[in-house]
């Protein structure tokens, strides 16, 4: 260690400080710097900080707690891979396979995004934004397995630059970057990312398609619930079906990458909760308003969509995932507690709302929390309007 | 008699000022850049989201509008002295409506199938704030040359961007410039559709323009320091 630190330090750290060789990229040394080792400075002027942890080891908490969902996907691809061609699946021919399809995305994702965040900070002469580590992680678990390259690289291009870099960076955007990323797939490319998905590849004997459970229940919508065509997929979710509840909350669906096993998730919802960095107020309020939407529209009933159990509508698709990773984003939620409550109910309310009014976007739950996303603000201006004029009345009962 | 005395003076007046004098010329370069009726004024913006996913029609809608802006400018300035102020508005309406109305019949007899694209939007001139805004804020105080410049300096300042904007989407929204295929056929997947290319259907939806025209605003003010707020 002590060998490094002197090459480090006292070789390649002079080319980088002002003076220096390099000194324009002294921002993007230092953020590789500060990887390796402790910061040698110290904040001088008064800080508020009552914990060790910054936002690089939150931002490295959160990955953490997204490696279970990234490890059980890979295996879920390679799961679906061998069922298709009517193989055997085992667990390490899984994982191989799911790692080959998986990897390659993850590295073009954090290429592309850390590139821009260097190439900002390098012009703006600050240092590399951390906000970035998670990003770009979340935006590959939020990808189909299949999806090109090179969709992920503009989607995540466009997603820092305009969702986030014109607002001012790192905790200045207004919307989720990684949603934001999956949005501009969604709607630029929307063959590639919903619906069916590409289980195996065009150049195996025939290329299976295989369909989520959101891209077959979008099919039964507007048509009466009689029909053998409904009843067939609504099959599929009952106890015997291959979107049965167990296989929902396991995660023997196919689907995006980290969003298709519950119990994964979950995990990381635990650590999140543990660790203290996912608001528990924003999962809860945004799992109970899914399901309240969900009830509701089991009361309704007007189609086979509808009439999905509310436990279960809640465990296909990415609403867990939203729920634990998207929604909780601490910089597009809302800040006030009580503003937290409103906004994750009404996350959870938009996001099956969306899903079950409107099949064409089966992935409602991204559109709910983008658009949650962009009334957090008010939420939070109307939370503290409210509270003050409380207390101001309160004030002037003390006073009379 | 003061009044022909001041007319005599402004007859005497007029042919003075070169026809291209600094201060005309700066009429036509200025909303180019500097004081642009979409990027810097945030006018007519509705136009320039609804018409620009093909260039054809952008160049057909920006060459509708400065023939329009020309042709009101022209007799507004004329009859500047003429409109009684307190109906002023009801008066540019008319002449902005029976100029829309004369540029529509002129597209829909020798432009059919453009006129059908830009359907609504050509009679939607009539409220394009850019018209009403430059009747009300040059027009009516300018003499008529002025005023014909300034027209051709807004027209074409709202054309540019325009015309940028449907470059942008025509070409990656639909692969296409003028309506030629520039990747080869995307149902076919020939040329580069076949190396997996797609064309970005996002830049069809109207919000993609929004942002394109965002993006040219951002261009143009961190190239023009003068231009940045506070």
């Amino acid at each position: 260690m002590k060998f490094l630190e002197n090459l480090v330090i006292k070789k390649i750290r002079p080319n980088f400080i002002e003076g220096g060789k390099f000194e324009n990229f002294y921002s993007a040394y230092d953020a590789l710097e500060t990887f390796m080792f402790t910061p040698d400075y110290t904040t001088r002027t008064g800080a508020h900080i009552r914990d060790a942890i910054d936002l690089k080891r939150t931002m490295m908490m959160v990955i953490l707690a997204m490696l279970p969902c990234l490890l059980f996907g890979m295996w879920n691809i390679g799961h679906f891979h061998y069922l298709s061609l009517g193989e055997a699946s085992e667990f390490w021919p899984n994982m191989f396979y799911g790692m080959l399809h998986v990897l390659p995305i993850v590295v073009v994702s954090y290429a592309a995004g850390l590139g821009v965040e260097f190439i900002v900070a390098v012009k703006n002469k600050h240092a590399v934004q951390e906000g970035f580590l998670v990003s770009g992680m979340l935006i590959p678990l939020i990808m189909p397995a299949n999806i090109p390259l090179w969709m992920v690289a503009l989607a995540t291009i466009f997603a820092v630059v305009i969702g986030k870099e014109v607002f001012g960076g790192t905790g200045m955007n207004i919307l989720n970057v990684a949603l934001t990323a999956r949005a501009f797939i969604f709607f630029a490319y929307p063959t590639k990312i919903s619906g069916e998905i590409w289980i195996n590849e065009a150049g195996s004997v025939d290329g299976y398609s295989g369909a989520t459970a959101l891209g077959d229940l979008a099919l039964t919508v507007g048509k009466a619930q009689n029909l053998p065509e409904v009843t067939g997929i609504m099959e599929k979710f009952g106890p015997d079906g291959m979107y049965s509840m167990s296989n929902s909350i396991i995660g023997m669906i196919p689907g995006s990458i980290g969003e298709t096993s519950v119990i994964a998730i979950l995990l990381g919802a635990a650590f999140l909760l543990f660790t203290g960095i996912g608001s528990w107020r924003i999962m809860g309020s945004m799992f109970v308003g899914g399901l309240t939407m969900a009830w509701l529209f089991n009361l309704a009933d007007a189609n086979a969509f509808m009439s999905l159990p509310p436990l279960h509508q809640l465990m296909v698709g990415g609403f867990m995932f939203g729920m634990v990773f998207m929604a909780t984003d601490p910089v597009t939620a809302a800040q006030t507690n009580t503003g937290k409550l409103i906004y994750g109910f009404f996350c959870g309310v938009f996001g099956i709302m969306i899903r079950v009014f409107n099949p064409a976007y089966p992935e409602g739950v991204m559109l709910g929390i983008l658009f949650m996303n962009v009334m957090a603000p008010l939420i939070d201006h109307y939370v503290i309007e409210a509270n003050i004029k409380k207390r101001a009345k309160r004030l002037k009962l003390q006073t009379a | 008699m003061s009044e022909t005395i001041e007319k005599a003076i402004e007859k005497v007046k007029e042919p003075n000022e070169p026809l291209f004098s600094p201060k005309n010329k700066r009429l036509i370069t200025d909303p180019l850049n500097e004081n642009n009726p979409i990027t810097i004024q945030v006018l007519g913006i509705c136009s320039a989201l609804a018409i620009t996913v093909q260039v054809k029609q952008a160049v057909f809608m920006s060459l509708s509008v400065l023939v329009v802006l020309m042709a009101g400018n022209f007799l507004i300035s004329a009859l500047r002295n003429l409109i009684p102020s307190r109906i002023r508005i009801i008066v540019q309406l008319v002449v902005v409506a029976t100029l829309v109305t004369l540029v529509d019949l002129v597209l829909k007899a020798y432009v059919p199938e453009v006129s059908e694209k830009l359907s609504v939007f050509v009679g939607l001139i009539i409220t394009n704030c850019i018209i009403m805004g430059r009747f009300e804020a040059f027009a009516m105080a300018n003499k008529k040359w002025p005023s014909v410049l300034d027209a051709v300096g807004n027209g074409l300042g709202y054309g540019v961007i325009l015309i940028v904007v449907a470059v942008v989407r025509e070409i990656f929204g639909s692969g296409k410039f003028w309506g030629i295929e520039l990747f080869g056929s995307a149902s076919e997947l020939t040329g580069v559709y076949g190396m997996g290319y797609m064309n970005n259907n996002m830049m069809i939806l109207p919000p993609m323009a929004l942002i394109t025209v965002g993006i040219i605003i951002w261009i143009q003010r961190a190239r023009n320091k003068n231009l940045l707020e506070g």
